[in-house]
C-alpha cells in the first residue's frame, strides 16, 4: 500500500492509497509504481495516468506533463495540468484531436504535436480512445 | 429663497443615498470574494511546498552549481521589476502601495546609474507607469480578482526569458502579501535568480530516509524544467495573494464609504430640518404679521 497525490497548483486532485501508479516519462517509456519503489524523480510527458486503488478501481488521470516523485512508499504527480476523468469534456477533446491531426498533415511542430498528445492522454483517461 | 435651499437639500441627500447603496454592496461582494481568494491561496499550497521541495532535494544532489537560475549574476545591470497591482480602482492604498514601492525601487536604480525594466501586472500597474513615462515591457492585465494558473505560466515563461536572454540580470517581484483579513503588507522579493535558502536544506535524500533518488532524464535535465516551473509557481502564489489583498482593501475602503456617506446624510438632513424649520417660522411671521396689519387696518377704519 502506498500514498498517492495528485498535486496542480490550483488545487489536490487526487489523494490516497493506491496499489499501484502506471504514468509516462518524458523519454517515452511507461513506469509504474509498486509500493517499495525506489527512491524516483522523472520529468513526465502528456500522457494517462492510471491509479490501481486498495479497492480494484482504477482512477484515470490525464497529466499533461510535470514530475513524479516517489520516495519512501508515497507517490506525488505534479502537474501544472492534470485533469480526473471525470472532469474531461469528451467531444471537446475528440475536436482538439481531430484539430491538431489535421494541422499535423500540412506541418509538424511542437506546438501541434503537444496538443495532440494531449488531446490522446484525455481521450484515453476517459476511456474514448478507440485503440488504446 | 428658503424652500430653494431645502430642494437643493433634499436632492443631494437623494444622491447620496444612491452612492451608499452602491458602496454597500460592493463591500458585500468584496467580503465574500476574500473568503474565496483565501480558499484559493490555501489550495495552492501544498504545490508549492512540494515543488520547493523537489528543488531543494536535486539542489542538495549536486546538480545545483551550474544553473544560470542560481547563479547570481557577478555585475547587476538591469533589474526587473514585476509589479502586481488590481485591474480597478476603489480600493483604497492597495493600488498605490504596490506602485509607490516600484517606482521607489526603479528611481534608486536610476540614480545609481542602473538600467530598469518594469513588467506591469493589472491595468492600474501599466497605466501608472506608462502615465509617467516609465520605460514598459509587456504588461498582463484583465485576471486581477481571479487570477489563473495559465496567467502566472505567461508571466513566468516571459521573465525566465528576459533573464535568459540576458536583458535582465535579476527579477524581483512587488506585490501585496495577505497576512490575514486585517493586515496585508507590501513585500518585494527575489525571484531570479533564485535565493540560496530557498533551495538550501535539502539533503538529497527522500523523506523517511532510504538510498538517493534516481533520475529520468539526468539530475541537470530535470533541474532545467523543473526551476521555470518552479518560478511559475512563485509568481502563482504572489498572484493569488494580491487577488486576496485586493478584496480585503476594497472592503475596507467601501465599508469607511458607506460610513461616510450615512455620516453626510445625517448631517445633510439636519440642515434640511433646519431649513425647513426656518421657512416655516418665516411664513407664521409673515402671516402673523400681515393679519395683524390687517387688524390694524380695520381698526382705523372703524375708529
Amino acid at each position: 500500500m502506498m500514498k498517492v497525490e495528485v498535486v496542480s497548483p490550483e488545487r489536490v486532485l487526487f489523494s490516497g492509497s493506491a496499489t499501484q501508479v502506471i504514468t509516462r516519462t518524458e523519454s517515452g517509456g511507461e513506469i509504474a509504481f509498486l509500493p517499495g519503489h525506489t527512491s524516483f524523480l522523472g520529468v513526465l510527458t502528456e500522457n494517462h495516468t492510471r491509479i490501481f486503488l486498495e479497492d480494484g478501481k482504477v482512477q484515470d488521470v490525464a497529466v499533461h506533463g510535470g514530475f513524479v516523485e516517489a520516495a519512501g512508499d508515497h507517490v506525488t504527480i505534479l502537474s501544472s495540468n492534470a485533469e480526473l476523468a471525470g472532469d474531461i469534456d469528451v467531444a471537446r477533446a475528440r475536436a482538439a484531436k481531430e484539430r491538431a491531426e489535421t494541422a499535423m498533415r500540412g506541418e509538424h511542430d511542437a506546438v501541434v504535436e503537444a496538443d495532440l498528445r494531449r488531446a490522446q492522454a484525455r481521450l484515453s483517461a476517459t476511456g474514448a480512445l478507440g485503440n488504446d | 429663497m428658503a424652500g430653494g435651499q431645502e430642494r437643493i437639500l433634499r436632492s443631494r441627500i437623494r444622491s447620496v443615498q444612491a452612492t451608499k447603496k452602491i458602496t454597500r454592496a460592493m463591500e458585500l461582494i468584496a467580503a465574500s470574494r476574500i473568503v474565496k481568494a483565501q480558499q484559493r491561496v490555501q489550495a495552492a499550497v501544498p504545490y508549492s511546498e512540494m515543488i520547493t521541495n523537489v528543488v531543494r532535494d536535486l539542489a542538495a544532489g549536486g546538480s545545483s552549481t551550474e544553473s544560470a537560475f542560481l547563479k547570481p549574476r557577478e555585475v547587476v545591470k538591469t533589474s526587473c521589476y514585476v509589479a502586481i497591482a488590481a485591474d480597478r480602482g476603489l480600493c483604497g492604498g492597495y493600488n498605490a502601495g504596490v506602485l509607490r514601492a516600484t517606482e521607489g525601487e526603479v528611481k534608486a536604480d536610476v540614480l545609481a546609474g542602473k538600467q530598469y525594466a518594469v513588467v506591469p501586472v493589472g491595468r492600474k500597474s501599466e497605466n501608472y507607469f506608462k502615465f509617467r513615462g516609465y520605460a514598459l515591457r509587456d504588461g498582463f492585465a484583465g485576471f486581477s480578482d481571479a487570477p489563473k494558473y495559465e496567467n502566472a505560466k505567461a508571466i513566468g515563461q516571459y521573465v525566465v526569458s528576459l533573464f535568459l536572454s540576458g536583458e535582465v540580470d535579476r527579477v524581483e517581484l512587488v506585490y501585496t502579501r495577505f497576512v490575514s483579513a486585517g493586515t496585508q503588507e507590501v513585500v518585494r522579493r527575489p525571484l531570479i535568480p533564485l535565493e540560496r535558502e530557498a533551495i538550501e536544506g535539502g539533503d538529497g535524500k527522500p523523506e523517511g530516509g532510504g538510498s538517493a533518488y534516481e533520475f529520468e532524464p539526468s539530475a541537470e535535465d530535470i533541474f532545467g524544467s523543473l526551476l521555470p516551473q518552479y518560478v511559475e509557481a512563485r509568481i502563482y502564489a504572489a498572484l493569488l495573494n494580491a487577488a486576496a489583498s485586493e478584496h480585503a482593501f476594497r472592503q475596507r475602503a467601501m465599508k469607511s464609504a458607506t460610513d461616510n456617506a450615512e455620516e453626510l446624510i445625517k448631517s445633510l438632513s439636519r440642515t434640511m430640518n433646519r431649513a425647513r424649520q426656518d421657512s416655516i417660522t418665516t411664513e407664521i411671521m409673515e402671516i402673523v404679521g400681515g393679519a395683524e396689519a390687517l387688524s390694524g387696518a380695520d381698526d382705523m377704519v372703524n375708529a
